[in-house]
């Protein structure tokens, strides 16, 4: 078999095989079960609740949850702002880069607290290290700010009726210190032994063999990258990515990185079914995932390994595939790999560029953004997902003419009208920020020149892709769209704000509101949902939704471009 | 709100502390053991230093040239082309790609030429190119540097890097190494 596809097929095992003890670990973690590791961390995490002035141990209800969340990052928002606006004489700046400009620094901000990291600058000539650094800060809370609304829809979710939903700092502060923290520890150093550069120093300058004098950008990235990868993060040190040699050195990076995206995601579904003792939901939601990830990633894998006919009509031959904006380490077939990864989980880091691969791995890769269930970003993914679950027991509640109950609590009115809201705002968001970007340029195509680097259906999937990616927080894009302009740094920072908290209040108010109700015990009348029927309904629901939101869209941009190849 | 402003600020103070001091200096620590110190990779070839890993421009005949960049190998500011699969302009610049290869390879015909050779990398600081790509290239090399063909395909040989374990990812050959190797050939 093909060395390219066995190395994928590698990669996704090696996931299961690390994933799935890692779902107990922090299924323990979040019920504050004793673990192997309590002797290092207890002690840590107490120093955390102490100079905080926290007790971790005072019970919230998912009002409080929120309010707490979303004041912290009302803390990071400020924090941010002034960092990056005041970068140029701020310290830790050896490549003398500048401060960034409002509504640039406003992008960045609202990117990075919210775990989206897209990227409307280019880490190289746009950050100093000072800069990183809060990035890499953020990587890591705004992740664990995200677990932190997951663990409180799992406890939630138990068989029982209270208001007490468990302490938010509580879960953050773990969720910092005992899953991304040491796991972070240990890429980092992985990578350290690979090549990827951990030094404070600036740009170097040497002579190459031919004598052309050029100079390589270095800085703290073996740190950054480690947590970029594990938090669903995604955002560079330098601009291309994942695919600089210095960001991802060989083959072997690569699978660490890889499965370092999809890792604490599919772990987070086996944390639900330990914290909720029901092993059998989990496997079911597990599938349904699964099942989606595949539907996404097969195609994909099969139009990048067969290459871009258009340069076939060129008379080149294409014996590794479509080539362009990929790296020959790492092939089509991991790249692909890579794409759907990250895109089906909110990370959005890249080891090949999503413009230049063909118009159908790019509308699947959308596809991923626009469903946002597959897996999902780390804690937030599940969220998604949970969505989809409400709206499926709802519906075949109906079909079946019995009340709608899920895991023993009555789903009412008020938990759908959320539900809908929710599943509704993040393809409204998507929709009529591409309609807006898309008249503005139509209407004068010559003044606004600069946004789109392709013409055609491809300039289209190019705005497409932005707002699918901020409206998803994946942060990664079609990186060929002009996009440091005030209307690109406003606009999807807005829509990345709308697209981060309300799907994070939503199911929280959700669950917290079913929580508080009456346990109905199972009887004969119950609706079972972690059967495979029942998975088989959630993605039905998940298809039709995104099917019947997207397809109109997608078929102005990728799928029109793809009948136009020959 | 008020009740949480406090907690959150210093909350923020410590995590400052733990995860951009604390964890990125025993991160840099760390590095002073390993065996590149927290430095990219680099070969020093008499006494000058290349960084292995970042793609160098070669344009004379007598190198094996790596792949096109839309960065123009600066590794100062590296980036890809963004160019869609479609995008007539690019189509053009791809058969520009096509019509130099072929004058400064002559005696090479067009369907001998993969992919790779002709369009530009993710990050433009692809360091290899695969195996077809170094071998559509021997003519050239031999003939500038008045070599056998059979010496230069087994340098190439030489220099391919297999996939990890065997079975994972791609072969592929590191462009400066082999260049380095071609320059010591007496």
């Amino acid at each position: 078999m093909n060395t390219e596809i066995t190395g994928v097929i590698a990669m996704f095992i090696l996931l299961l095989l690390l994933a799935i003890p890692l779902g107990r670990y922090i299924g323990k973690i979040f019920t504050n079960e004793k673990t192997w590791a309590d002797k290092i961390f207890t002690p840590l995490d107490n120093l955390f609740y102490k100079l905080s002035g926290i007790n971790s141990s005072t019970q919230m209800n998912w009002k409080q949850h929120l309010l707490a969340l979303l004041t912290i990052n009302i803390v990071w928002f400020l924090l941010s702002m002034l960092v990056l606006t005041n970068m140029s004489w701020l310290p830790l700046n050896p490549d003398g880069n500048p401060s960034m400009s409002a509504d640039l620094a406003f992008n960045t901000t609202v990117s990075f607290i919210s775990n989206t990291n897209l990227q409307h600058y280019s880490g190289e000539t746009g950050m100093s290290y000072l800069g990183q650094l809060v990035l890499m800060l953020f990587q890591f809370i705004s992740a664990g700010c995200g677990m932190a609304a997951c663990a409180v829809v799992f406890v939630a979710m138990k068989e029982r009726t209270t208001d007490q939903l468990g302490n938010f700092y509580f879960y953050f502060v773990r969720s910092c210190t005992r899953i991304l923290l040491p796991l972070s520890l240990v890429l980092a150093i992985i990578f350290l032994f690979n090549g990827t550069p951990m030094t404070f120093e600036g740009k170097d300058t040497t002579t190459t063999l031919q004598g052309d004098t050029v100079q390589v950008s270095r800085g703290p990235v073996a740190a950054f990258v480690a947590i970029k990868q594990l938090g669903t993060n995604g955002g560079g040190f330098y601009g291309p990515n994942s695919t600089h040699p210095l960001e991802n050195p060989n083959y072997f990076t690569n699978t660490v990185e890889t499965v370092a995206i999809l890792l604490i995601p599919v772990a987070m579904v086996f944390a639900l079914g330990y914290i909720l003792k029901r092993k059998k939901l989990a496997w079911v939601i597990f599938g349904v995932m699964l099942l989606g990830f595949l539907l996404l990633l097969v195609p994909s894998i099969i139009t990048e390994v067969k290459g871009n006919p258009a340069i076939t009509t060129l008379g080149i031959r294409q014996p590794m595939g479509s080539m362009e904006g990929k790296e020959v380490r790492f092939g089509a077939a991991a790249s692909a790999y890579w794409a759907i990864n990250t895109t089906c989980t909110s990370n959005g880091s890249v080891n090949a560029m999503h413009d230049s691969m063909t118009p159908a791995t790019g509308m699947f890769a959308m596809l991923g953004m626009m469903v946002n269930a597959f897996f999902g970003g780390v804690g937030v993914g599940f969220l998604n997902f949970y969505i989809f679950i409400i709206l499926a027991v709802f519906i075949s509640g109906l079909m079946v003419g019995r009340t709608p109950e899920f895991l023993g609590k009555k789903i009412e009115a008020k938990e759908m009208k959320i539900a809908m809201i929710i599943a509704l705002l993040h393809p409204f968001l998507i929709l009529v920020g591409t309609a807006i970007a898309s008249h503005i340029y139509a209407h004068n195509p010559t003044a606004y020149a600069a946004w789109l680097n392709n013409p055609g259906y491809h300039g289209f999937s190019e705005m497409l892709y932005e707002y699918t990616s901020s409206s998803a927080n994946n942060g990664s894009g079609f990186e060929g769209l002009g996009d440091n302009t005030p209307f690109w740094n406003i606009s999807c920072g807005i829509v990345i704000l709308i697209g981060r908290y309300l799907p994070i209040i939503g199911p929280v108010a959700i669950a917290g509101m079913l929580a508080n109700k009456k346990f109905v015990p199972e009887s004969a009348g119950t609706l079972k949902t972690d059967t495979g029927t029942f998975g088989l309904m959630v993605f039905a629901v998940i298809a039709i939704v995104a099917a019947l939101s997207f397809f109109p869209a997608l078929a102005l941009g990728p799928i029109a471009e793809h009948f136009s190849l020959k | 709100m008020k009740q949480h402003l406090l907690p959150a600020i210093r909350l923020t103070i410590v995590c400052i502390i733990v995860f951009i001091v604390i964890y990125p200096a025993v991160v840099w620590g760390i590095a002073q053991l390993t065996p590149n110190k927290g430095q990219a990779a680099t070969i020093t070839v008499n006494g000058k230093k290349y960084y292995t890993n970042i793609a160098q421009r070669f344009t004379a005949d007598k190198y094996f040239w790596s792949r096109p960049s839309a960065a123009a190998y600066n590794a100062a500011s590296a980036g890809g082309s963004n160019k869609g699969p479609t995008n007539p302009g690019y189509l053009k610049e791809v058969q520009l790609r096509i019509d130099t290869f072929l004058v400064h390879n002559p005696g090479i015909s067009k369907n001998e030429i993969p992919s790779d050779v002709i369009t530009a990398s993710g990050s433009g600081l692809d360091p290899d190119i695969s195996v077809p790509a170094a071998m559509v290239q021997v003519k050239r090399i031999a003939k500038t540097r008045n070599l056998s063909e059979a010496t230069v395909q087994q340098l190439v040989q030489q220099y391919i890097q297999q996939p990890l374990l065997g079975m994972m990812g791609t072969q592929r050959i590191n462009v400066l190494q082999l260049n380095l190797a071609l320059d010591n050939i007496k």
